[in-house]
């Protein structure tokens, strides 16, 4: 019989997709094998336009313990232990149904985490929506972040810290990207791999439902006007269902009994049994008769398709079942043995005596076709980027404009979100939400480890390239500010339509600019994650290359904060501040423009301010330290003189024009504060280095001072900012939860 | 002075609680399994905090019926120290041996951050270490903490001087301000008649390290264990 074409072309397969599944099977495929098929080979599961791009990345180090192609990286941290992490989307779902959406994106990448037999210690959320003005945002808005705190808080798992980021691209098409961090002994590392011909193969946890059909496929298309009909399509999360699962598997693979554990995420049973033979060399046989359900009468191709959350596939050692059982059963979860690994690398599907799919398991996966998709250079570029920038005309009150910064969404506390997040349950939180990076003690050990979520998506959509390397390089700095040495990187690509051309080279581009900051500063790449078609209505999101980063600290006494600890310390401007106003926040504010060129980053610039500035928070030169990043000097400034409840009073030469000086974006650039004696010395220090620096001021007193001086102009220097730091903290904490009243 | 902490389906703060009190009082603690029919042996219990059973229902309403609770309810009917610590509090109130019950927070959403208390009454075991009045930073997160009970109960908490904490401000004054989810005369803690049986909303755990930047939770398991050598109250 043959098959009608829509069938193929509603699950998303084209028609020379469809022609190779004949080919490969040497016979027309059936509806079940179509199915499966459809979402093996949908972008979500299979990265077909991808995966030339990511190839181009590195991947390789010698702290690297895994790579990307397992369910999470690992990255050692020395004493027998490591780091399990990763970043994924969840943004189609959230953009729909935003509380489970963002929910089941919690729960879908702990699962990654706790399915490598590492316990999670901390969840990141990066999240992008449009204008809190729109009352639809801030109903998005509220959804995400009450779903990520409704899931985190009851499963246990304290939510350190992430972004929030406002601008229209993203009005239609919110960006939620968890990232989750473990922590594991090496020896305790487990992979999915159906390894043992004659293993029994179980399925635990949670039963399967209807829901979540094709969420795979609903991830792979642009958001339509009848997205909405896409609901049923969104999981519903139990994270009281993946408590009980979280400590069963872990305590399950302590025993030694099991050979490979994988995670059922999107593509639910399909995606897990092939990708673990495949991994293997091996095949599957299963009976889905025996998958326990939660409702009567699915067919296979539901129970194949089901993306019902809370559930795991594990291969076990032979003869060690009921002792499997009996320790799901203790959690009170099932624990059913669905079928055994086989030899012949086929994945085959049975419904009691009959079989209902036979795929080689290979053909899933490793045969999933590849894209080399037409590039071109989109043509707002040119126009963007030559903005005449330095024509706008300066402010006249430098007070308002800092005002108007801090009260800015993108640079105001972010505490509204974070506050509804348990960020202390586990013990471990050493700093808290709200500064450079999250740092998490180590029990039982001096060390700590550093964690942060980075990407400004303006400067990618201004520059793709450029654009990307700075996450990567702000992200390290972010990590290197709090007193850690950055190991590695996982990120969450989200793109465009990426047949469209214009969308496919900014992918190229950010992927490039990745990967040469990525080599640069020496943090591989151990996967993640890439999200497409976020698009509405032909109107693409920024191109968001979220950068999820983790470092180490060697020694948690030496632990480094933003704010400024004492009065008098000296304050010292590290890096090079340049007349850089294109992509600012600034000019969004004050001129309503998202245009020029971004700041340039320079590497070997970064390179040599971040080995200075770790290597003096470790010598315990250096008292505070931040990044200067959106909002630009000033507000670094001011954000450094909140967190410490302390003044400072500055006086900088006038290069350029004052607001570049403010609140350009320049790159590289920290700010620290050391002891008022120790000042020579750090100078010293910093000319043997070659490092490039300003000295800033002094802290101390009430209020921020900015005063500027310009030699050779009398007149022209003056005071551009004084504010009490309490009129400071007011603006920028209370803006967010002024916006959502 | 032997520790237990009830591990019930979703606690997720048995482990921090097990860490703090063996970090703090140096005593033997283990976990209760929440099947378990007997607590024999142990001379404090505390139930932690978490979601039991997901709390999809009435916050602890659910673990009220867990095995575990009828042991439980005896030895705290024997004189037993019990302490309750968010959903332990709820579940206190949930299994009658605390008065009251503890609605949303007034502003309906999940609430984490430091705040103050006001030690009430230092008379019971689980204050003795405090001096009345003495301001401890203990932080809070928790989506249901705001303390209610009818008028006659909250008059005869309030003469007993079973109102053990207050949420006030960092110089000790108890406004509506400092009042962080609505609870009735800002209430973050209250004990049963006989002052054996804790229950409060903050978490005492979390802030007994000096790496987690906050020592003052160590005044209360340092009190239990003073209280149980009879070197206070």
């Amino acid at each position: 019989m043959v098959m009608d074409p829509k069938v193929w072309r509603e699950m998303g397969l084209t028609d020379s997709e469809y022609e190779k599944i004949v080919e490969i099977l040497g016979r027309e495929p059936n509806y079940v094998e179509v199915g499966i098929f459809a979402v093996m080979w949908s972008e979500h599961c299979s990265y077909k336009t991808s995966r030339p791009a990511l190839k181009t990345l590195p991947t390789e180090g010698p702290a690297i313990l895994q790579g990307p192609g397992e369910n999470a990286g690992i990255v050692d941290i020395g004493d027998g232990q490591a780091v399990v992490f990763k970043i994924e989307s969840h943004n189609h779902p959230s953009a729909i149904e935003p509380y489970q959406g963002a929910a089941t994106g919690v729960g879908g990448i702990l699962r990654d985490i706790f399915t490598m037999g590492a316990r999670p210690v901390a969840v990141l959320d990066s999240l992008r929506f449009g204008e809190l003005d729109n009352p639809r945002v801030r109903y998005l808005f509220d959804g995400v972040v009450a779903g990520i705190s409704g899931y985190g808080n009851c499963i246990g798992v304290p939510t350190v810290g992430g972004e929030v980021y406002f601008a229209d691209s993203y009005e239609d098409n919110c960006l939620v990207n968890v990232m989750c961090v473990g922590l594991i002994d090496q020896k305790d590392i487990k992979k999915g791999v159906a390894a043992g011909i004659g293993n029994p193969v179980m399925v635990v946890g949670a039963k399967t439902g209807r829901d979540g059909i094709h969420g795979a496929t609903f991830a792979s298309e642009e958001l339509s006007e009848e997205a909405a009909e896409r609901r049923p399509a969104v999981q519903v999360g139990d994270p009281f269902m993946e408590k009980l699962l979280l400590e069963a598997c872990l305590e399950v693979i302590k025993t030694g009994y099991v050979v490979g554990i994988q995670d059922m995420g999107a593509a639910g049973l399909t995606s897990s049994s092939c990708e673990m033979a495949s991994r293997a060399g091996t095949g599957l046989e299963m009976d889905l008769a025996l998958v326990p359900r939660r409702e009567e009468g699915m067919t296979p191709y539901e129970v194949m398709l089901s993306e019902s959350q809370e559930r795991m596939l594990l291969v076990v050692e032979k003869g060690t079942e009921e002792k499997v059982k009996e320790i799901f059963a203790k959690w009170d979860l099932d624990a059913v043995v669905v079928g055994r690994v086989t030899g012949d690398g086929i994945l085959r599907i049975k419904e009691g005596s009959q079989v209902v799919a036979e795929i080689p398991a290979r053909a899933l996966t490793e045969q999933a076709p590849v894209y080399h998709r037409p590039t071109r250079v989109p043509a707002y570029l040119e126009e963007v980027q030559n903005y005449p920038v330095d024509s706008l005309n300066m402010p006249h009150d430098y007070n308002e404009v800092l005002l108007k910064l801090l009260a800015s969404p993108n640079i105001a506390s972010k505490e509204y979100a974070y506050k509804q997040y348990d960020y202390m349950v586990g013990l471990n939180t050493v700093v808290t939400p709200g500064s450079d990076a999250a740092v998490l003690r180590v029990k039982g050990t001096r060390k700590g480890i550093a964690m942060t979520t980075d990407c400004n998506g303006r400067y990618c959509y201004l520059d793709p390239k450029t654009g990307a390397a700075i996450a990567v390089a702000e992200a390290a700095r972010n990590l290197v500010c709090s007193g850690a040495k950055p190991l590695a990187v996982t990120n969450c690509l989200n793109f465009g339509n990426p047949e469209k051309p214009e969308v496919m080279w900014t992918f190229w581009q950010c992927i490039e600019g990745m990967a040469e900051a990525c080599r640069a500063l020496e943090t591989p790449v151990t996967g993640g994650n890439v999200s497409f078609y976020n698009e509405t209505r032909g109107n693409a999101v920024y191109p968001t290359p979220t950068i999820g980063m983790v470092g180490l600290v060697e020694d948690l006494d030496k632990v480094c904060t933003q704010g400024f600890k004492q009065a008098g310390d000296a304050i010292f401007l590290i890096g090079e501040n340049l007349p850089e106003l294109g992509g600012s926040e600034y000019l969004k504010i004050q001129f309503g423009l998202e245009k020029g060129k971004p700041p340039a980053l320079n590497l070997e610039l970064e390179k040599k301010v971040q080995r200075f500035v770790l290597d003096e928070i470790k010598s315990g030169l250096i008292k505070s330290a931040h990044d200067c990043s959106e909002g630009g000097l000033a507000v670094a400034l001011a954000e450094c003189c909140i967190s410490g409840g302390i003044g400072a009073d500055i006086t900088m030469v006038r290069r350029f024009r004052g607001d570049a000086l403010l609140f350009g974006e320049s790159q590289s650039c920290i700010i620290i504060s050391v002891d008022r004696h120790k000042g020579v010395e750090l100078v010293k220090k910093l000319v043997d280095a070659g490092v490039p620096y300003t000295q800033l001021g002094t802290v101390g007193g009430d209020s921020l001072i900015i005063n500027v001086v310009n030699p050779g102009c009398t007149g022209c220097g003056g005071n551009l900012v004084n504010l009490p730091v309490k009129k400071i903290e007011e603006t920028w904490r209370g803006a967010i939860a002024c916006l959502m009243k | 002075m032997k520790f237990g902490v009830v591990v019930f389906p979703g606690s997720n703060c048995d482990a921090d609680c097990l860490h703090a009190i063996q970090t703090v009082t140096g005593q033997p603690v283990e976990y209760i399994w929440h099947k378990s029919g007997s607590v024999d042996g142990f001379d404090c219990i505390v139930l932690p905090g978490g979601f039991s059973y997901g709390d999809y229902l009435r916050c602890g309403a659910v673990a009220r019926f867990s095995p575990v609770m009828k042991p439980v309810i005896e030895f705290a009917r024997r004189g037993g120290m019990v302490m309750g610590i968010c959903n332990g509090f709820q579940i206190l109130t949930e299994a009658g041996l605390l008065p009251g019950a503890l609605h949303r927070n007034k502003n309906l959403q999940f609430l984490c951050h430091d705040t103050y208390l006001r030690v009430e009454n230092n008379t019971t075991p689980f204050t003795c270490r405090a001096s009345e009045g003495q301001v401890i930073k203990i932080p809070i997160a928790h989506g249901e903490g705001n303390y209610y009970a009818d008028p006659e109960t909250l008059r005869q908490l309030e003469e007993n001087k079973q109102v053990i904490f207050r949420y006030c401000d960092p110089h000790g004054e108890v406004t509506p301000e400092a009042n962080p989810n609505g609870s009735l005369n800002n209430i973050a803690g209250i004990c049963n008649e006989q002052g054996n049986v804790l229950g409060m909303m903050p978490h005492p755990e979390r802030c007994a390290e000096a790496v987690l930047g906050n020592t003052d939770g160590q005044l209360i398991f340092q009190s239990l264990l003073d209280f149980w050598q009879r070197r206070c109250g």
